[in-house]
Protein backbone atom coordinates (compact mmCIF):
# COMPACT_ATOMS: atom_id res chain seq x y z
CA UNK A 1 0.00 0.00 0.00
CA UNK A 2 1.64 3.20 -0.74
CA UNK A 3 2.15 5.61 2.05
CA UNK A 4 2.50 8.94 -0.02
CA UNK A 5 0.71 11.71 1.52
CA UNK A 6 -0.24 10.10 4.60
CA UNK A 7 0.54 11.96 7.93
CA UNK A 8 3.05 11.56 10.00
CA UNK A 9 2.32 11.80 13.53
CA UNK A 10 4.65 14.30 15.14
CA UNK A 11 3.36 15.13 18.45
CA UNK A 12 5.51 13.64 21.29
CA UNK A 13 2.43 11.35 22.70
CA UNK A 14 1.36 10.00 20.19
CA UNK A 15 1.85 6.76 17.89
CA UNK A 16 5.35 7.36 17.14
CA UNK A 17 6.97 7.62 20.19
CA UNK A 18 6.62 4.18 21.14
CA UNK A 19 7.96 3.27 17.81
CA UNK A 20 10.84 5.36 18.11
CA UNK A 21 11.74 3.73 21.63
CA UNK A 22 11.25 0.29 20.13
CA UNK A 23 13.64 1.26 17.31
CA UNK A 24 16.36 2.39 19.62
CA UNK A 25 16.65 5.94 18.37
CA UNK A 26 15.76 7.45 22.00
CA UNK A 27 18.53 8.88 23.79
CA UNK A 28 20.66 7.28 21.69
CA UNK A 29 24.62 6.97 20.81
CA UNK A 30 25.27 8.88 17.95
CA UNK A 31 28.12 9.09 15.62
CA UNK A 32 30.81 11.55 16.75
CA UNK A 33 34.36 12.62 15.07
CA UNK A 34 37.17 11.25 17.24
CA UNK A 35 38.88 14.60 18.69
CA UNK A 36 41.77 14.25 21.48
CA UNK A 37 40.48 14.93 24.80
CA UNK A 38 42.96 18.58 25.03
CA UNK A 39 41.25 20.07 21.67
CA UNK A 40 37.94 19.32 22.25
CA UNK A 41 38.78 21.06 25.98
CA UNK A 42 40.13 23.95 24.29
CA UNK A 43 37.49 23.83 22.20
CA UNK A 44 34.42 24.22 24.70
CA UNK A 45 36.53 27.06 26.81
CA UNK A 46 34.51 29.81 27.20
CA UNK A 47 35.47 33.28 26.85
CA UNK A 48 32.97 36.77 27.02
CA UNK A 49 35.11 39.10 25.12
CA UNK A 50 33.64 37.37 21.10
CA UNK A 51 30.18 37.48 22.81
CA UNK A 52 30.44 41.08 24.63
CA UNK A 53 31.56 42.34 20.77
CA UNK A 54 29.23 40.50 19.15
CA UNK A 55 26.50 41.87 21.55
CA UNK A 56 27.53 45.47 21.72
CA UNK A 57 27.17 45.34 17.66
CA UNK A 58 24.27 43.98 17.51
CA UNK A 59 22.62 46.44 19.90
CA UNK A 60 24.24 49.08 18.29
CA UNK A 61 22.88 48.55 15.41
CA UNK A 62 19.72 48.03 16.35
CA UNK A 63 19.68 51.25 18.06
CA UNK A 64 21.01 52.85 14.79
CA UNK A 65 18.17 51.44 12.51
CA UNK A 66 15.70 52.55 14.80
CA UNK A 67 16.90 55.81 15.07
CA UNK A 68 16.96 55.97 11.18
CA UNK A 69 13.79 54.43 11.09
CA UNK A 70 12.56 57.33 13.23
CA UNK A 71 14.10 60.12 11.05
CA UNK A 72 12.52 58.68 7.47
CA UNK A 73 8.93 57.90 8.95
CA UNK A 74 6.77 58.51 6.40
CA UNK A 75 9.34 58.37 3.77
CA UNK A 76 10.31 55.53 1.43
CA UNK A 77 13.80 56.00 3.39
CA UNK A 78 11.98 54.18 6.27
CA UNK A 79 11.59 51.15 4.24
CA UNK A 80 15.03 49.72 4.32
CA UNK A 81 15.47 50.59 7.57
CA UNK A 82 12.85 48.36 9.05
CA UNK A 83 13.72 45.92 6.80
CA UNK A 84 17.24 45.82 8.39
CA UNK A 85 16.18 46.87 12.00
CA UNK A 86 13.54 43.77 12.02
CA UNK A 87 16.36 41.36 10.46
CA UNK A 88 18.38 42.11 13.38
CA UNK A 89 15.20 42.16 15.86
CA UNK A 90 13.42 39.38 14.59
CA UNK A 91 16.49 36.99 12.72
CA UNK A 92 19.75 37.99 14.72
CA UNK A 93 18.28 37.53 18.24
CA UNK A 94 16.91 34.15 17.33
CA UNK A 95 20.63 32.72 17.26
CA UNK A 96 21.41 34.64 20.16
CA UNK A 97 18.57 32.81 21.88
CA UNK A 98 20.45 29.37 20.92
CA UNK A 99 23.48 30.24 21.26
CA UNK A 100 22.81 31.41 25.07
CA UNK A 101 20.31 28.54 25.56
CA UNK A 102 23.34 26.49 25.55
CA UNK A 103 24.96 28.63 28.05
CA UNK A 104 28.01 28.68 25.70
CA UNK A 105 28.03 32.24 24.17
CA UNK A 106 29.48 34.07 27.11
CA UNK A 107 32.01 32.74 29.98
CA UNK A 108 29.92 34.52 32.57
CA UNK A 109 26.70 33.03 33.17
CA UNK A 110 24.70 35.98 34.22
CA UNK A 111 25.53 37.72 30.49
CA UNK A 112 24.09 34.23 29.14
CA UNK A 113 20.84 34.37 30.87
CA UNK A 114 20.68 37.79 30.44
CA UNK A 115 20.70 37.67 26.81
CA UNK A 116 18.72 34.69 26.84
CA UNK A 117 16.06 36.11 28.24
CA UNK A 118 16.19 39.71 26.22
CA UNK A 119 16.48 37.38 22.68
CA UNK A 120 13.54 34.85 24.02
CA UNK A 121 11.15 38.25 24.37
CA UNK A 122 12.52 39.52 21.22
CA UNK A 123 11.70 36.18 18.72
CA UNK A 124 8.49 35.87 20.98
CA UNK A 125 9.13 32.44 22.21
CA UNK A 126 8.70 31.42 25.90
CA UNK A 127 11.98 31.18 27.51
CA UNK A 128 11.62 27.68 29.86
CA UNK A 129 9.50 25.71 27.30
CA UNK A 130 12.35 26.41 24.74
CA UNK A 131 15.27 25.99 26.96
CA UNK A 132 13.43 22.04 27.13
CA UNK A 133 12.59 21.71 24.70
CA UNK A 134 15.73 22.48 22.39
CA UNK A 135 17.12 19.90 25.24
CA UNK A 136 15.14 17.90 23.38
CA UNK A 137 16.13 18.56 19.91
CA UNK A 138 19.90 18.12 20.88
CA UNK A 139 19.16 14.33 22.32
CA UNK A 140 16.60 13.07 19.79
CA UNK A 141 17.57 14.95 16.68
CA UNK A 142 14.80 14.69 14.12
CA UNK A 143 13.44 12.10 15.54
CA UNK A 144 9.87 11.32 15.09
CA UNK A 145 8.11 11.54 18.17
CA UNK A 146 10.36 12.68 20.54
CA UNK A 147 11.85 16.37 18.91
CA UNK A 148 9.31 18.94 19.56
CA UNK A 149 11.17 21.48 17.17
CA UNK A 150 10.87 19.71 13.64
CA UNK A 151 10.36 22.64 11.19
CA UNK A 152 9.14 20.57 7.55
CA UNK A 153 6.99 17.87 9.08
CA UNK A 154 5.80 15.31 6.34
CA UNK A 155 4.00 15.93 4.15
CA UNK A 156 5.27 19.35 3.99
CA UNK A 157 2.87 21.78 3.81
CA UNK A 158 4.36 25.01 1.75
CA UNK A 159 1.81 27.62 2.77
CA UNK A 160 2.55 26.72 6.29
CA UNK A 161 6.46 27.47 5.75
CA UNK A 162 5.71 30.58 3.23
CA UNK A 163 3.75 31.80 6.36
CA UNK A 164 6.09 30.91 8.61
CA UNK A 165 8.64 33.13 6.52
CA UNK A 166 6.21 36.38 8.04
CA UNK A 167 6.32 34.64 11.44
CA UNK A 168 2.44 33.52 11.40
CA UNK A 169 2.05 30.01 12.44
CA UNK A 170 5.10 31.04 14.85
CA UNK A 171 2.78 33.70 16.77
CA UNK A 172 -0.24 32.25 16.73
CA UNK A 173 1.01 29.14 18.20
CA UNK A 174 3.03 31.22 20.95
CA UNK A 175 0.13 33.53 21.85
CA UNK A 176 -1.97 30.29 22.36
CA UNK A 177 0.36 28.77 24.22
CA UNK A 178 1.08 31.44 26.58
CA UNK A 179 -2.77 32.01 26.93
CA UNK A 180 -2.49 28.41 28.04
CA UNK A 181 0.46 28.82 30.54
CA UNK A 182 -1.43 32.18 32.06
CA UNK A 183 -4.42 30.43 32.69
CA UNK A 184 -2.10 27.44 34.70
CA UNK A 185 -1.81 24.77 31.82
CA UNK A 186 0.53 22.91 30.21
CA UNK A 187 0.03 20.37 26.99
CA UNK A 188 0.68 17.31 27.25
CA UNK A 189 3.39 17.73 24.92
CA UNK A 190 5.23 19.72 26.91
CA UNK A 191 4.61 17.52 29.89
CA UNK A 192 6.58 15.18 28.53
CA UNK A 193 9.69 17.50 28.32
CA UNK A 194 9.44 19.93 31.10
CA UNK A 195 9.77 18.47 34.48
CA UNK A 196 7.03 19.05 37.19
CA UNK A 197 9.64 21.13 38.97
CA UNK A 198 10.11 23.22 36.26
CA UNK A 199 6.49 23.69 35.25
CA UNK A 200 5.66 26.76 37.55
CA UNK A 201 7.76 28.37 36.18
CA UNK A 202 5.97 28.33 32.76
CA UNK A 203 3.39 29.47 34.30
CA UNK A 204 4.90 32.51 35.48
CA UNK A 205 7.05 33.23 32.86
CA UNK A 206 3.59 33.49 30.28
CA UNK A 207 1.81 35.86 32.84
CA UNK A 208 4.66 38.13 32.84
CA UNK A 209 5.25 38.31 29.33
CA UNK A 210 1.50 39.00 28.78
CA UNK A 211 1.38 41.57 30.93
CA UNK A 212 4.58 42.95 29.19
CA UNK A 213 3.18 42.85 25.40
CA UNK A 214 -0.42 44.20 26.91
CA UNK A 215 1.78 47.05 28.62
CA UNK A 216 3.62 47.81 24.87
CA UNK A 217 0.25 48.19 22.61
CA UNK A 218 -1.58 50.06 25.82
CA UNK A 219 1.36 52.46 25.52
CA UNK A 220 1.21 52.43 21.31
CA UNK A 221 -2.48 53.45 21.71
CA UNK A 222 -2.34 56.02 24.16
CA UNK A 223 0.75 57.70 22.10
CA UNK A 224 -1.13 57.13 19.22
CA UNK A 225 2.40 55.53 17.97
CA UNK A 226 2.63 53.28 15.17
CA UNK A 227 6.52 53.29 15.11
CA UNK A 228 6.55 51.63 19.02
CA UNK A 229 4.83 48.43 17.87
CA UNK A 230 7.46 48.81 14.98
CA UNK A 231 10.14 48.27 17.31
CA UNK A 232 9.37 46.62 20.15
CA UNK A 233 6.94 43.31 20.81
CA UNK A 234 5.30 41.29 18.35
CA UNK A 235 5.32 43.11 14.98
CA UNK A 236 9.27 43.12 14.66
CA UNK A 237 9.20 39.44 15.59
CA UNK A 238 7.23 38.80 12.71
CA UNK A 239 7.79 41.17 9.96
CA UNK A 240 11.98 40.34 10.90
CA UNK A 241 12.27 36.78 11.09
CA UNK A 242 12.29 35.31 7.67
CA UNK A 243 16.02 35.30 7.04
CA UNK A 244 16.12 33.19 10.50
CA UNK A 245 13.21 31.13 9.18
CA UNK A 246 15.30 30.06 5.80
CA UNK A 247 18.47 29.61 7.82
CA UNK A 248 16.28 27.13 10.19
CA UNK A 249 14.95 24.97 7.29
CA UNK A 250 18.22 24.77 5.88
CA UNK A 251 19.39 23.57 9.52
CA UNK A 252 17.84 19.92 8.58
CA UNK A 253 14.84 20.20 5.91
CA UNK A 254 14.78 17.76 3.53
CA UNK A 255 17.42 15.29 5.18
CA UNK A 256 16.03 11.80 6.85
CA UNK A 257 14.76 11.33 10.10
CA UNK A 258 15.30 8.85 12.49
CA UNK A 259 18.68 8.49 11.96
CA UNK A 260 21.87 8.69 14.24
CA UNK A 261 24.34 10.16 12.69
CA UNK A 262 24.48 14.11 12.70
CA UNK A 263 25.91 13.93 9.12
CA UNK A 264 23.48 12.81 7.72
CA UNK A 265 20.42 15.01 9.33
CA UNK A 266 21.89 18.15 9.69
CA UNK A 267 23.61 20.75 7.10
CA UNK A 268 27.24 22.52 7.10
CA UNK A 269 26.87 25.61 5.05
CA UNK A 270 29.50 27.90 4.21
CA UNK A 271 28.16 31.79 4.82
CA UNK A 272 29.45 34.83 3.80
CA UNK A 273 30.44 37.33 7.20
CA UNK A 274 27.17 39.22 7.15
CA UNK A 275 24.87 35.88 7.56
CA UNK A 276 27.53 34.81 9.74
CA UNK A 277 27.29 37.27 12.26
CA UNK A 278 23.16 37.09 11.77
CA UNK A 279 23.11 33.01 12.37
CA UNK A 280 26.26 33.10 14.94
CA UNK A 281 27.82 30.82 12.95
CA UNK A 282 25.00 27.82 13.05
CA UNK A 283 25.85 27.47 9.58
CA UNK A 284 28.27 25.07 11.27
CA UNK A 285 25.22 22.91 11.88
CA UNK A 286 26.51 19.55 11.88
CA UNK A 287 29.64 20.56 14.12
CA UNK A 288 27.27 22.14 16.85
CA UNK A 289 25.20 19.10 16.55
CA UNK A 290 27.50 16.81 17.09
CA UNK A 291 29.17 19.09 19.94
CA UNK A 292 26.82 21.22 21.59
CA UNK A 293 29.21 22.64 23.98
CA UNK A 294 31.64 24.20 21.34
CA UNK A 295 30.68 28.12 21.60
CA UNK A 296 29.95 29.43 18.45
CA UNK A 297 33.09 31.19 18.13
CA UNK A 298 34.63 28.15 18.22
CA UNK A 299 32.68 26.59 15.46
CA UNK A 300 35.32 27.25 12.52
CA UNK A 301 37.82 25.78 13.73
CA UNK A 302 35.96 22.67 15.03
CA UNK A 303 34.71 22.50 11.11
CA UNK A 304 38.52 22.41 10.22
CA UNK A 305 39.04 19.27 12.56
CA UNK A 306 36.16 17.31 11.43
CA UNK A 307 35.74 18.34 7.53
CA UNK A 308 37.24 15.36 6.32
CA UNK A 309 34.53 12.98 8.30
CA UNK A 310 31.14 15.01 6.74
CA UNK A 311 29.68 14.56 3.29
CA UNK A 312 30.35 17.69 0.93
CA UNK A 313 30.01 20.75 2.84
CA UNK A 314 27.54 23.39 0.98
CA UNK A 315 29.50 26.44 -0.44
CA UNK A 316 26.85 28.45 -0.18
CA UNK A 317 23.11 29.41 1.44
CA UNK A 318 22.23 29.54 -1.99
CA UNK A 319 23.67 25.79 -2.63
CA UNK A 320 21.99 24.60 0.34
CA UNK A 321 18.40 26.34 -0.39
CA UNK A 322 18.83 24.56 -4.47
CA UNK A 323 19.11 21.29 -3.14
CA UNK A 324 16.19 21.70 -0.37
CA UNK A 325 13.44 23.44 -2.30
CA UNK A 326 13.20 20.14 -4.41
CA UNK A 327 13.33 17.92 -1.62
CA UNK A 328 10.50 19.70 0.02
CA UNK A 329 8.27 20.14 -2.86
CA UNK A 330 8.36 16.29 -3.09
CA UNK A 331 7.71 15.37 0.20
CA UNK A 332 4.25 17.50 -0.07
CA UNK A 333 3.63 14.32 -1.71
CA UNK A 334 5.78 11.59 -0.71
CA UNK A 335 6.60 11.96 3.13
CA UNK A 336 9.07 8.77 2.67
CA UNK A 337 11.52 10.99 0.12
CA UNK A 338 14.65 12.15 1.73
CA UNK A 339 17.83 13.73 0.44
CA UNK A 340 20.57 10.99 0.74
CA UNK A 341 24.16 12.77 1.84
CA UNK A 342 27.22 10.73 0.54
CA UNK A 343 29.87 9.90 3.66
CA UNK A 344 33.63 10.32 3.32
CA UNK A 345 34.64 6.78 2.31
CA UNK A 346 36.74 5.96 5.54
CA UNK A 347 33.98 6.98 7.68
CA UNK A 348 30.63 5.47 5.84
CA UNK A 349 30.38 2.53 7.76
CA UNK A 350 30.17 3.89 11.34
CA UNK A 351 26.89 4.94 11.28
CA UNK A 352 23.81 3.46 12.01
CA UNK A 353 20.70 4.73 9.79
CA UNK A 354 17.70 3.61 10.97
CA UNK A 355 14.03 3.04 9.40
CA UNK A 356 11.43 5.64 10.29
CA UNK A 357 9.29 3.42 13.33
CA UNK A 358 6.06 3.74 10.77
CA UNK A 359 7.36 2.21 7.76
CA UNK A 360 9.81 -0.32 9.83
CA UNK B 1 32.04 -0.33 55.29
CA UNK B 2 35.01 1.24 53.21
CA UNK B 3 36.14 -0.29 49.99
CA UNK B 4 38.85 1.88 48.16
CA UNK B 5 39.81 0.59 44.99
CA UNK B 6 42.77 1.89 43.11
CA UNK B 7 41.61 4.55 40.20
CA UNK B 8 45.15 5.48 38.25
CA UNK B 9 47.71 8.24 39.03
CA UNK B 10 47.25 11.75 39.79
CA UNK B 11 49.36 12.05 36.87
CA UNK B 12 46.45 11.03 34.76
CA UNK B 13 44.42 13.20 35.08
CA UNK B 14 45.02 17.12 34.00
CA UNK B 15 44.70 19.82 36.66
CA UNK B 16 41.10 20.97 36.21
CA UNK B 17 40.10 18.50 34.47
CA UNK B 18 37.93 15.09 34.85
CA UNK B 19 38.36 11.47 33.31
CA UNK B 20 36.10 8.54 33.16
CA UNK B 21 36.41 5.72 35.51
CA UNK B 22 34.18 1.63 34.61
CA UNK B 23 34.47 -0.78 37.74
CA UNK B 24 31.87 -3.60 38.42
CA UNK B 25 29.25 -2.30 35.60
CA UNK B 26 29.80 1.27 37.11
CA UNK B 27 30.51 4.70 35.93
CA UNK B 28 32.44 7.45 37.67
CA UNK B 29 33.62 10.86 36.70
CA UNK B 30 37.04 11.77 38.56
CA UNK B 31 37.82 15.21 38.91
CA UNK B 32 41.37 16.93 39.83
CA UNK B 33 41.32 20.70 41.12
CA UNK B 34 44.28 23.42 40.65
CA UNK B 35 45.11 22.76 44.07
CA UNK B 36 46.00 19.09 43.92
CA UNK B 37 42.04 17.97 45.42
CA UNK B 38 40.32 14.80 43.65
CA UNK B 39 36.90 14.06 43.49
CA UNK B 40 34.53 11.98 42.24
CA UNK B 41 30.70 11.36 41.22
CA UNK B 42 28.20 9.08 39.47
CA UNK B 43 29.37 9.46 35.75
CA UNK B 44 26.33 10.10 34.26
CA UNK B 45 24.74 13.29 34.01
CA UNK B 46 21.09 13.23 35.50
CA UNK B 47 19.20 14.88 33.20
CA UNK B 48 20.06 12.31 30.25
CA UNK B 49 22.54 9.40 30.21
CA UNK B 50 25.37 11.13 28.98
CA UNK B 51 29.07 10.74 30.31
CA UNK B 52 30.49 14.00 32.25
CA UNK B 53 33.69 13.02 31.70
CA UNK B 54 33.07 14.35 28.17
CA UNK B 55 32.21 17.65 29.74
CA UNK B 56 33.93 20.75 30.87
CA UNK B 57 35.47 21.55 33.83
CA UNK B 58 34.99 25.08 35.38
CA UNK B 59 36.24 25.81 39.21
CA UNK B 60 34.20 23.77 40.95
CA UNK B 61 31.57 22.98 37.95
CA UNK B 62 31.30 20.12 35.52
CA UNK B 63 29.27 20.97 32.66
CA UNK B 64 27.73 18.41 30.96
CA UNK B 65 29.03 18.08 27.31
CA UNK B 66 25.64 17.57 25.68
CA UNK B 67 22.89 20.22 27.04
CA UNK B 68 24.78 22.84 29.50
CA UNK B 69 23.70 20.67 32.78
CA UNK B 70 25.65 21.77 35.42
CA UNK B 71 26.82 20.61 38.83
CA UNK B 72 28.94 21.37 41.53
CA UNK B 73 31.38 18.49 41.75
CA UNK B 74 32.57 18.82 45.43
CA UNK B 75 28.53 19.27 46.62
CA UNK B 76 26.80 16.85 43.49
CA UNK B 77 24.50 20.28 43.72
CA UNK B 78 22.66 20.72 40.43
CA UNK B 79 23.19 23.94 39.19
CA UNK B 80 19.65 24.69 37.34
CA UNK B 81 17.58 24.15 34.13
CA UNK B 82 18.37 21.51 32.56
CA UNK B 83 19.55 19.26 35.80
CA UNK B 84 16.96 19.25 38.60
CA UNK B 85 18.45 16.36 40.24
CA UNK B 86 21.75 16.22 41.95
CA UNK B 87 24.42 14.19 41.48
CA UNK B 88 25.61 11.55 44.00
CA UNK B 89 29.39 12.03 44.94
CA UNK B 90 31.82 9.54 46.19
CA UNK B 91 34.67 9.58 49.05
CA UNK B 92 38.26 9.86 47.37
CA UNK B 93 41.86 10.22 48.76
CA UNK B 94 45.26 10.39 47.38
CA UNK B 95 48.22 8.17 48.65
CA UNK B 96 51.69 7.96 47.03
CA UNK B 97 50.27 10.20 43.99
CA UNK B 98 47.63 7.40 43.34
CA UNK B 99 44.23 8.20 43.57
CA UNK B 100 41.54 5.65 45.67
CA UNK B 101 37.66 5.51 45.52
CA UNK B 102 35.63 4.27 47.88
CA UNK B 103 32.99 2.52 46.20
CA UNK B 104 30.49 1.21 48.93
Amino acid sequence: MSSFGTRRDYSLTGASTPHAHAAGLVSANWYQTDIPRKTMKALMTRRDAPAIRDTLLWLALLVLFAGLGYLSWGTLWAIPCFVAYGVLYGSASDSRWHECSHGTAFKTRWMNDAVYQIASFMVFRESHVWKWSHARHHTDTIVVGRDYEIMAKRPVQIARLIAGLFGIPQTWGTLKSLLQHAGGDLNSEERNFIPLTEQTKVIRYARQTLLVHAAIIALALHLQSFYLVMVIGVLPSMYGVWIAFIFGLTQHAGLPENVLDHRLNCRTILMNPVFRFIYSNMNYHTEHHMFPMVPYHALPQLHELMKAELPVVYPSTFSAIREMLPALLIQTDNPEYDIQRELPQRSATDHQPAQHPQTA
Amino acid sequence: MANWIEVCSLDEIDPEDVMRFDHNQHSWAIYRCPNGEVYATSGHCTHERIHLADGLVMDDIIECPKHNGRFNYKTGKAQGAPVCEHLKTWPTRVENGLIFLNVE
